[in-house]
């Protein structure tokens, strides 16, 4: 039953490429970067072979690399015969089944702006779909800008010939604005025909350090009501959680006392009150992909 | 295959058509229309006879709607939502409250507008005559333009490329008959990007007179506005200065102040500190300033004793002192 795709650069290197999902939003800052990192984190850990990838592209805002804790002039992407070598997030522990891949790695020095119209955009993409060197991968990660622009119209477009393997997870906080460019966000999946895996609300709630009430900083409730009235499955809830912010803000990086058998960013986001829920939201992910 | 370490060099991303080639030397580059890029470029007689080292034809247009107009004031962030789209409504608002102001809102968050809701006009659409598209009025003192009132449904998504929302923003700068404005917000999208760079060059001859930065404590959302700051100099934007939003949450209940997003590398404070520019304030937490957002109403109206009211008055004040107004 094979059909004719087309042979491009980007087809035969996703070849290795079992599974492929792209984190979308619509709306800036509420969480797609934290869920790609917590949605890699956790299909790595969701066997002890599993191989991931995260791909940034958003190009002018790259949070990834600081995100995985490999933001430094030391994390370089080098060029090697067969494509550009990806910079392993658990190196750390001696493995390399987390490759990580960001326009934040080309920049010469933090707070460079990288300031490109869409044609640019467009070919850095096509490069970072062909010419990065994963490897087998399970799952390649994708997380992109806000909006529905440039860089969502290049990747469909140069994922043509993989498009079976290519699905896609809604990122919203609670509030109307966010819900209506969810809403925008979705009907850029139904107009290119992207499966939806499902729908995450971040930012539900707010568990008060001291007396444990949760409080409603931005409302709650909205994205699980969308996702039933548009009959997408609702992976689930993530309340505030201050202690990710810092984990993710300083990428796990720090002290970090326990015995070395994981890398310093998966030991400490597992102690997240939200890395429980996250594991429920993964199989949710997993069982949607299929086999 | 471009250089590993280094990314791609652009000549100058403001004379980089929208729908030129990868390696665009830049229209007004001596190459142009004369590189093995501009081969096959749609562009390719216009940039070989010289003509684009001239200014762009709607440039004259919008100088003159823009002659009416005192002040344009920017509002940028680099990461999404953290509050730009609030800030603007609240600028708006606070010096509409004096009636003898006019001000006008643009709106140029092309895939994610915001500004309709956040002003409780997301129903109403705009009008053209012969003077051109007229705004939609908050009140007598108060326009707003934004792609929001051109769509037929608020959820259909605006998938447009670069050219094309370059295209609308030119129309809102020479076709939006704002009459005379002493202030002019333009609120943006995160990042930088066409967008940015559209609004730099069609305001290059009227002028801005300054972008407020947006910011939330935390060093994520800290790194993005680093490129912002970049971003503005290497275009020539002033920066009016750093506001920081979401900077501490007060209980309702208790009044206990705790810190949703730690500034764990020392905040918007010291990022300007850093970098030399102007600290503004910090706006704290309160949930019914995205409350007021979902229904459209002014927070600064509906909750005067909220300390996220008194900080954004006192930005807001201090902006004027900066402009000298
Ligand atoms: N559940 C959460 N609780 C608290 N903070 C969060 C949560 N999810 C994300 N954040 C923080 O909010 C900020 C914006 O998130 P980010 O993932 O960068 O958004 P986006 O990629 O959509 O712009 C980051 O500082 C992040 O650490
Ligand atoms: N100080 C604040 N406290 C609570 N919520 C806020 C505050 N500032 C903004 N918000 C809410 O955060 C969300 C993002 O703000 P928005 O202005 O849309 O950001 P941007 O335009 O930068 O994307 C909105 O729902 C808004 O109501
Ligand atoms: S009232 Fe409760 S929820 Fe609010 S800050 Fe105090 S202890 Fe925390
Ligand atoms: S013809 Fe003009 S626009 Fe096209 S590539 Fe050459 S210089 Fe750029
Ligand atoms: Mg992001
Ligand atoms: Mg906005």
């Amino acid at each position: 039953m094979s059909t004719v795709v087309e042979d491009t650069p980007v087809t035969r290197r996703l070849q290795s490429v079992k599974h492929i999902i792209l984190v979308l939003s619509g709306k800036g800052g509420v969480g797609k970067s934290s869920v790609s990192t917590q949605l890699a984190l956790n299909l790595y850990s969701s066997s002890p072979t599993a191989r991931v990838g995260i791909l940034d592209v958003d190009l002018t805002g790259p949070s990834i690399p600081r995100m995985f804790g490999v933001d430094g002039p030391q994390y370089a992407v080098h060029q090697s015969t067969s494509g550009w070598v990806p910079v392993y997030a658990d190196a750390e522990s001696g493995e390399q089944r987390l490759a990580v891949m960001s326009v934040g790695f080309l920049l010469k020095k933090k707070g460079d702006s990288v300031v490109w119209r869409g044609p640019k955009k467009n070919a850095m993409i096509r490069q970072f779909l062909s010419d990065v060197r994963w490897g087998e991968l399970d799952y390649l990660v994708i997380d992109t800008p806000p909006g529905t622009s440039d860089e969502h119209l290049s990747l469909m477009e140069h994922m043509a010939g993989v498009r079976s393997r290519v699905s896609a997870v809604i990122v919203t906080t609670p509030q109307a604005v966010a819900l209506m460019d969810a809403m925008k966000c979705l009907s850029f999946t139904r107009v290119v025909e992207l499966p939806v895996l499902g729908l995450i609300e971040n930012m539900s709630g707010y568990v008060c350090p001291c007396c444990g009430e949760v409080s409603n900083v931005f409302s709650t409730g909205g994205g699980e009501e969308m996702a039933r009235r548009e009959g997408l499955k609702f992976l689930g809830s993530l309340p505030v959680d201050t202690e990710l912010v810092d984990v993710l803000d300083s990428g796990g990086k720090g002290s970090n006392e326990e015995a070395r058998e994981e890398f310093s960013l998966l030991s400490k986001y597992r102690k997240t009150a939200t890395a429980m829920i996250f594991g429920g939201m993964t199989d949710g992910v997993i069982s949607g992909l299929g086999s | 295959m471009i250089a590993v370490q280094a990314p791609p060099n652009i000549p100058n991303s403001l004379s980089v058509p929208a729908n030129a080639p990868e390696h665009c030397p830049g229209t007004d580059s001596d190459l142009a229309g004369k590189t093995d890029a501009c081969a096959g470029c749609a562009n390719q007689d216009i940039c070989a006879s010289g003509a684009t080292k001239l200014p762009d034809p709607s440039l004259p247009l919008i100088r003159e709607r823009m002659s009416n107009v005192k002040r344009k004031i920017l509002v940028l962030s680099g990461k999404g939502g953290v509050g730009k789209s609030t800030f603007t409504a609240q600028l708006g608002w606070a010096f509409a409250v004096d009636e003898d102001i006019q001000t006008g809102i643009m709106d140029v968050d092309i895939c994610g507008p915001s500004i309709p809701t956040i002003f409780g006009i997301a129903s109403e659409q705009v009008h053209s005559s012969s003077s051109g598209w007229s705004p939609v009025y908050v009140q007598d003192n108060l326009g707003v333009m934004s792609v929001g009132f051109m769509l037929p449904t608020s959820k259909d998504a605006v998938m447009w490329r670069g050219p094309k929302k370059n295209g609308l923003i030119s129309q809102f700068f020479k076709d939006v008959d704002w009459g005379d404005l002493d202030y002019l917000i333009v609120d943006t999208p995160p990042g930088t990007s066409d967008e940015h760079l559209s609004i730099v060059q069609y305001l290059k001859e009227s002028g801005i007179d300054g972008a407020v930065l947006i910011t939330t404590p935390q060093e994520v959302a800290l790194q993005d506005v680093r490129r912002e700051i970049d971003f503005c100099k290497k275009v020539g934007i002033r920066i009016i200065g750093l506001v920081e939003n979401m900077s501490g949450f007060v209980c309702p209940n208790c009044k206990t102040e705790s810190q949703i997003f730690k500034p764990s590398t020392g905040g918007g404070r010291r990022l300007a500190e850093e970098t030399g520019i102007e600290f503004l304030g910090a706006v704290p937490l309160d949930p019914r300033i995205g409350k007021s957002a979902d229904y459209g109403v002014s927070f600064l109206d509906e909750y005067p004793d909220s300390p996220a009211t008194t900080a954004y008055l006192d930005i807001i004040d201090r902006i004027k002192d900066i402009l000298g107004d």
